[in-house]
């Protein structure tokens, strides 16, 4: 019975969800991201109330380019449409498909990864614009921060799950841990759509 | 797993048993040292206190030890005794009321618990590395960024580590109860001890990450340049404020709503009645949830939010009033014509009804927004939260642990001290905080180290002092009562006070997988049913078959530890950076392990089941 779950192949329509294991990691992993969203939340709303302290250092306004953050939004976006296309391929039970977009998610979340440590060392290094230059910059570098490390550790985990699993194929145990896995990775994205809108465009034209 | 298999185990074994063991029975065991442990040392803190405050001008500790003592005391009742508490009886009790087998997820079940544990030993390590946290509980900035010793960073650093053990334990019982319960289980008969901590934990998951961000904000303001609390470079002090309640509110009913449902039990047991209005109590559970969401900013009616923000937190406030009034009524009305017994729980549900009223009319006193400008940071406001939250969550959590101790030790605590217990501690809690509600009125500020002669305070105080030892002796003649009966170890029936829910249908301890075969629930107090409809006995929902368990794991102890040592090493950065890395190293490498180890647990097999003969289920 119990070593049944690990043999791959003749999954049922739903894998992820076909075990109570399975079903109670896909409900207690929706609860986790709601609280997650009060985190963010949390983060956002600080962010709000500091924005404007700049005392001596830059604005948002000075140093914020668009360009470079519209086309981390384009990568960020379209990785989390891959892994979409990598969770379809699940559902087929086709693993080696599942596995290629999962990898294209991973290159896609890294690249927006290096352009994200890039934007910061431009600030850094360009404007003089550091973690303690201002209530600003610390409430900039923690919001954009801790998404960046969601993103690292999203990475982590996708990569981890692939390794181990990849002679093995999709089974009724490891199904719902790529679930999940997706299901961050979305979260992420959503998270990013606030800050783009919330710390780049607000702060270049609001 | 009977516990003669266990008394004859050595030492060495029943350690390693309880380090690795994913068995909510025994997490609850493990919550349950831990929270009492906390609970003496809380108390011994809030002797000194006492004693410091029992004549004017006393100078029996320093006023820096003072504030060290007074924030560790609050610090500790809140997150390392009051909390853990609750969560012994969740995890003795929950899964057993809806005839689960186990929790949801038992591995993180046990991070939680080794996760509170390390926060509360990491923050308790301060008193010996250069003196405690010295802001009060609530740790404001700016003073508690000016605050020197490494104190308020043990504060920060150790709340985070049992913060996330308190959140993963949240997310565990919500999906316990949206997906383990057992066939005819649904939601409207589900105990209500079983739904107030239901509705506890989904507001831990909401409230617990914005206490997350306040102490990341702290920790970077304090040890890595931030600027979130600095006004000189634009920080903002109310940001903690906003951040620290919008958490801190829901925390308080976190702590009472368990305890609702703890006398939500005892007191239709012990009137032979079933709960009078029990949709109404349901209904009035969320809605007090869902206002405790609502009116965080009633703590900062002085910050100076102007009168229209005042005035709508204010309102909020006061309508908790009326959920909280249905509760009391109901109790009322199920104690009404119903055939009493006055057992210990019983009359310390009794004793629990008028002191939380009490408590209730001075929250309805204190959010009135213009007269709190009078009572904010007095006494007043130290017996008002002290009526509730001992009055109202201390209370129910010894009702609840007497009430279940035979569920969770097969054995029966002495009745006899139970009520000396009760009566020292009621009547010395009384003494205690009643007088201090007029010592606030006359002007005496909360979290002074001393007050001075002839302002009319003395006499009040020197009560109050006398108070305190009332309730610590009471606290002592409960400690005896717990060694005296286990070392007696006389082993009842598994249902010993005639009780209505589905914990009492099985043996006093249970077996490790609870049920043999999954209970048919066919209503409201299911076992009641079965002993008014019934044989008395609950019936079986499926065949007699193989059980799926949960391997035990020494990963949940060890991805604790890490943080521990990593705690160390973020506080005080340069040569010990390098304990940051030993310890994040071994958390994530735990992770890591966790997540590449398959770990698809063992089966209990029928054959087995069946020699160990009945009794499961009878």
């Amino acid at each position: 019975m119990a070593e049944d779950v690990l043999k791959s192949g003749n999954l049922p329509e739903n894998p992820e969800r076909a075990t109570l294991e399975g079903r109670n990691k896909f409900m207690g992993f929706w609860f986790f991201l709601g609280g997650e969203v009060v985190l963010f939340a949390s983060l956002f709303g600080t962010y709000l109330a500091l924005r404007n302290s700049t005392v001596d250092g830059p604005t948002g306004q000075e140093i914020f380019g668009l360009g470079l953050v519209f086309l981390m939004t384009v990568i960020l976006l379209t990785s989390s449409l891959t892994s979409v296309y990598a969770m379809y391929h699940m559902k087929n039970n086709d693993f080696k498909k599942m596995q290629l977009w999962l990898g294209i998610t991973v290159l896609l979340g890294f690249a927006f990864l290096g352009l994200e440590i890039y934007e910061f060392v431009h600030y850094v290094n360009d404007y003089g614009f550091g973690f303690s230059t201002s209530a600003f910059s610390t409430a900039f570098y923690t919001l954009v921060g801790f998404h960046g490390a969601h993103v690292a550790f999203g990475l982590l985990w996708i990569i981890s799950l692939m390794i181990r699993n990849r002679k093995r194929g999709l089974n009724l145990y490891n199904a719902p841990k790529f679930y999940i896995a997706s299901l961050y990775w979305h979260f992420i994205d959503v998270v990013w759509v606030f800050i783009f809108t919330v710390v780049y465009l607000m702060g270049k034209v609001g | 797993m009977s516990t003669t298999a266990e008394n004859k185990a050595g030492f060495g074994s029943v350690l390693w048993d309880y380090l690795t063991t994913v068995d909510h029975k025994k997490i609850a065991i493990l919550y349950l040292i831990g929270g009492l442990f906390f609970f003496i040392l809380g108390g011994l803190q809030a002797m000194l206190i006492r004693i410091q405050l029992i004549a004017p001008d006393n100078e029996f500790i320093s006023a820096q030890f003072y504030n060290e003592v007074l924030t560790m005391h609050g610090t500790t009742m809140i997150f390392l005794a009051a909390m853990p508490l609750i969560f012994a009886l969740m995890n003795a009790v929950l899964p057993l009321q809806i005839g689960a087998r186990d929790v949801a997820f038992p591995f993180i079940n046990s991070l939680g618990f080794w996760l509170f544990f390390f926060g509360g030993i990491f923050l308790n390590v301060s008193w010996f590395a250069g003196g405690a946290p010295d802001v009060g509980w609530t740790a404001y900035a700016p003073l508690s960024l000016f605050s020197e010793s490494h104190g308020v960073d043990y504060y920060a650093i150790g709340l985070q580590i049992a913060g996330f053990g308190t959140l993963m334990g949240g997310i565990n019982f919500i999906v316990t109860v949206v997906n383990m319960r057992a066939p005819g289980m649904t939601y409207m008969r589900m105990p209500l001890f079983t739904w107030t901590s239901f509705i506890a934990s989904v507001l831990i998951l909401f409230a617990f990450p914005a206490l997350t961000v306040g102490l990341f904000l702290l920790t970077f303001d304090r040890l890595f340049g931030g600027n979130f609390f600095d006004p000189e470079m634009g920080g903002n002090v109310i940001i903690w404020e906003h951040l620290f309640w919008i958490f801190g509110h829901p925390e308080v009913y976190i702590l009472i709503l368990p305890a609702f449902g703890v006398f939500s039990e005892i007191i239709p047991t012990f009137s032979k009645k079933r709960l009078f209005g029990y949709s109404s109590m349901v209904f009035a559970t969320i809605l007090i949830a869902f206002l405790g969401f609502m009116v965080w900013a009633h703590h900062m009616f002085t910050v100076g939010l102007g009168p229209i923000a005042n005035s709508i937190f204010a309102v909020a406030t006061m309508a908790i009033a009326v959920p909280t009034g249905i509760k009391i009524f109901n109790w009322l009305f199920t104690m009404w014509g119903g055939n009493i017994r006055l057992t210990s729980p019983m009359v310390i549900a009794l004793g629990f009804v008028p002191t939380f009223t009490i408590g209730g009319m001075t929250g309805v006193m204190l959010a009135s927004a213009a007269a709190d400008f009078q009572y904010h940071d007095t006494y007043f406001v130290v017996a008002h939260f002290h009526y509730v939250i001992v009055g109202g969550t201390v209370l129910g959590i010894f009702a609840g642990i007497i009430y279940w101790w035979p569920k969770m030790f097969g054995t029966m605590l002495n009745e006899k001290l139970n009520h000396w217990f009760f009566w020292l501690f009621f009547i010395g809690f009384h003494l205690t905080f009643f007088f201090q509600h007029f010592l606030g009125l006359m002007g005496m500020p909360r979290r002074y180290w001393k007050f001075l002669p002839d302002q009319g305070l003395d006499l009040f105080n020197l009560i109050s002092t006398i108070g305190a030892f009332g309730m610590a002796i009471g606290t002592i003649i409960f400690l005896v009562n717990v060694v005296m009966t286990q070392m007696k170890g006389e082993k009842v029936s598994g249902d010993p006070w005639d009780a209505r829910t589905l914990e009492w249908a099985i043996p006093s301890p249970p077996p490790f997988y609870n049920f043999k075969q999954e209970p048919l629930v066919r209503g409201l107090d299911a076992l009641w049913v079965e002993k008014m409809q019934g044989n008395g006995k609950i019936q079986p929902a499926e065949p007699l078959g193989d059980i799926h368990m949960p391997n035990r794991t020494f990963v949940p102890f060890v991805i604790s530890l890490g943080l521990f040592i990593a705690g160390f090493g973020v506080m005080y950065q340069g040569a010990m950076w390098i304990l940051a890395g030993i310890g994040f190293a071994t958390t994530f490498g735990a992770m890591l392990y966790r997540s590449l180890k398959d770990d698809i647990g063992y089966h209990v097999h029928k054959e087995e089941l069946e020699e160990e003969g009945d009794g499961s289920n009878g």
